[in-house]
């Protein structure tokens, strides 16, 4: 495109900024960088360096080495349990709640009757906290006087829904996914409402099932909105924490990363040096979904 | 995780505040608590933030204005959520009295300089026995609590049914075993119990271990002295795996509350709890017929010898700029005067005071005063024993592994001996 380049050499000046253009810029950007630094680099870099002491928030900063890391893998119980449950909270939400959030939207936007108000519905949980999730789920699933076991009318046996480390986390994962489930639906019926009706006619009159069509052609005109629920889906995953603290504050099976952080770090224990640790191999987790993602952002990029 | 009756919700505030501090801006709660008033104001950290205490402490502190010309503002927080921010609260500006507990917990904060001497104070006590003092001194010997109430812990049950089917106090554990059972083909849960906060369990541990082998080793045991693989402890994780079967199923996922409601419907036979909490899930015509006994006896070397009295108390801040006001205003609070307005609006607790008027008690607070004043040792509580992050981050989850699967008592002290010998190294 000539004309483009012809405009840019023209733009090329000798002096291509004043002396207050260059002050501008350089407070402009300065100040979100040394806030980012200090408000997101700082703290990061900060709880590093503390995984390897012994901190305990008061006395002295002593250093430790690797031995927090140490006793985390081998001699801290609650660690493992933690990381599965986080990585099952990932592959839940991931391959079942986003996947059923999809298939509501696909059927809304079809424009089923009562649309809107399936819409609402659906759409209601999202705009509770997790926490308030965690006492909804509490009322349906406590032992004795549950919702649930009320309508089973188990009195004999009645189940432990959230007190059984093998039942528990299933019934925690099926309420938050009833509130991601909302939120991911309403993402994509804003995307599919997007969508070129023309490319759908077409593909209809080149014979294309609806299977068909869905696959190949609407849902990858929909990619951005897939990375946006993609990102979205993993970062609720890894910072579940509210729904288990409110049920029993992460414990008996209900374990996630973050809430050995806060145990460690802002509870009574304050276990700063050892709480720094478990944070920074969730921070680790993290940075695997992040660096998988930014590279395919950028390998997406190339080709496209 | 203290004994508290607030339940377990969590505050968003004590979080945000921690979280705050962790990221190095204290300077929100200093902004908040430093706007304060010139010296005739004395400021208090609460934690009673349930009604009824938090009602009764404002008639105490009235009281004291009245009496003293001086201010006394409060800041109340949620139970658990002041337990929770403690060490961010000392290290920022805590307000000048707040109260806490005796004990190890207490000596805790004492050891890291945390705390303002009161040894002086004490001198001019009056009516507190030496088991108190104890309760109240540092590892150094000085004072540092003046004590407020005791709640005792017991073995819970309702008169009429034990009159109704014909059930008699058990004093050894072999009789406690056998109404146990019979209550159990009764078709009672024999044992109410609720363990999802995590703490109600230790006291029944705590029980087991004093009464099989003797306080001194359960409180050596709590200071990390003893190593938990020794056949002492499997002991007592096996009589308590005897029992289990009585217990009410399900613990993990019941809160105390519930546990004590089961107790209330006549659900099931008795209940180990402490002196406010069942009270609080019972309607007030039905208080009458809740009694208590002692826990039963194990090894009769030890008896019943040894009874499990959390005190609450107040504590002064070494940080406090208003140590004198605050100490004032401390030994007000340590006379029997103090406890009686107290105890006349919460009924759940007794006096630390000897010289405390009973004369307002009912019979439950009148019983609870014999148990405490016949005890030759009195224990705290786990959680006020031993270590915070021992008790919080190794046992609580032992103790709920324990009620999952309480066969592998090998594994699950072996677990437990590991762990301690890390927290207990770390200082």
């Amino acid at each position: 495109m000539p004309l483009t380049t012809a405009r840019r050499a023209k733009r090329r000046g000798p002096r291509r900024f004043t002396s207050r253009d260059l002050a501008v810029i350089g407070v402009l950007l300065g100040i979100p960088v040394l806030l980012d630094l200090a408000l997101i680099w700082g703290p990061t870099l900060a709880s590093i360096g503390l995984s390897f002491t012994s901190w305990d928030g008061i006395g002295d900063i002593h250093w430790v080495g690797i031995d927090n890391y140490k006793t985390l893998f081998t001699d801290y119980p609650p660690f493992w349990p933690a990381v599965r449950n986080n990585l099952l909270w990932v592959a839940f939400l991931g391959l079942v709640a986003t996947p059923f959030g999809l298939l509501l939207a696909v059927l809304l936007d079809k424009g089923v009757r009562f649309s809107r108000f399936y819409q609402s519905t659906l759409y209601m949980p999202v705009v509770l906290s997790l926490a308030i999730v965690g006492f909804i789920a509490q009322l349906v699933f406590s032992r004795d006087q549950g919702a649930l076991n009320a309508i089973l009318a188990n009195k004999n046996d009645p189940v432990d829904w959230l007190g059984d480390p093998d039942l528990n986390i299933w019934m925690v994962l099926l309420a938050a996914a009833w509130r991601h489930t909302g939120y991911v639906m309403i993402l994509y019926l804003a995307g599919l409402k997007s969508v070129d009706p023309s490319l759908k006619e077409a593909a209809a009159i080149d014979g294309a099932s609806e299977t068909q069509t869905f696959f190949r052609v609407v849902l990858p005109t929909l990619r951005p909105v897939n990375i946006i629920v993609g990102v979205i889906t993993v970062i609720e995953a890894l910072r579940a924490f509210d729904i288990v603290y409110a049920i029993n504050h992460g414990r008996n099976g209900l374990e996630l990363l973050s809430v050995l952080v806060t145990d460690n770090i802002i509870g009574e224990a304050s276990r700063i040096g050892f709480g720094s640790a478990i944070a920074v191999v969730l921070l680790t987790v993290s940075l695997g979904f992040i660096v998988t993602y930014l590279v395919q952002e950028l390998r997406g990029g190339k080709k496209g | 995780m203290a004994p508290s009756s607030s339940g377990h919700r969590i505050s968003r505030r004590a979080l945000l505040r921690g979280t705050a501090a962790g990221a190095g801006a204290v300077a929100l709660p200093t902004l908040l608590t430093a706007c304060g008033g010139p010296g005739n104001e004395v400021k208090i950290g609460s934690n009673a933030s349930d009604a009824v205490p938090r009602k009764a402490f404002a008639e105490v502190f009235n009281a004291y204005e009245k009496k003293s010309d001086k201010k006394v503002k409060v800041n109340t927080v949620n139970h658990e959520a002041f337990q929770e921010g403690i060490n961010r609260y000392l290290k920022g500006t805590p307000d000048d009295v707040f109260m806490w507990f005796a004990g190890y917990r207490m000596q805790f904060f004492a050891e890291q300089g945390q705390l303002a001497e009161i040894s002086d104070l004490w001198k001019g006590f009056d009516g507190f026995s030496d088991a108190l003092k104890a309760q109240s001194t540092g590892k150094d010997g000085k004072q540092y609590l003046v004590p407020y109430y005791y709640y005792p812990w017991a073995v819970f049950y309702r008169k009429s049914v034990f009159a109704q089917r014909g059930y008699e106090v058990p004093k050894t554990f072999d009789e406690f075993r056998a109404l146990a059972k019979r209550m159990d083909k009764d078709g009672l849960d024999a044992i109410a119990f609720g363990d999802k906060d995590g703490w109600p369990a230790m006291g029944t541990f705590d029980y087991l271990n004093m009464r099989a082998n003797g306080y001194d080793f359960h409180i050596s045991l709590m200071g990390g002295k003893e190593s938990w693989t020794d056949p002492k402890v499997r002991n007592v994780f096996d009589l308590w795996r005897g029992l289990m079967p009585y217990h009410q199923k399900g613990a993990n996922g019941r809160t105390w509350q519930e546990a004590a409601q089961s107790l209330a419907q006549k659900k099931s036979g008795m209940a180990v709890f402490g002196l406010p909490h069942p009270g609080q899930q019972f309607s007030a015509a039905d208080r009458d017929d809740l009694d208590f006994f002692p826990f039963p006896e194990i090894d009769s070397a030890y008896g019943q010898d040894a009874v499990e009295a959390p005190i609450d108390g107040f504590l002064l801040a070494k940080k406090s700029k208003r140590q004198k006001e605050g100490k004032e205003l401390m030994k007000y609070l340590a006379t029997p005067a103090a406890e009686e307005i107290y105890l006349k609006r919460d009924p759940n607790n007794i006096a630390v005071n000897d010289k405390a008027s009973t004369s307002s008690y009912n019979a439950l607070q009148k019983k609870a005063v014999d148990l405490v004043s016949n005890a030759k040792q009195i224990s705290q509580f786990m959680d006020r024993d031993t270590r915070p992050d021992f008790a919080s981050q190794v046992m609580i989850r032992a103790i709920q592994q324990f009620i999952n699967k309480p066969n592998d008592i090998d594994g699950l002290t072996k677990d437990i001996e590991s762990q301690k010998k890390t927290i207990f190294a770390s200082d």
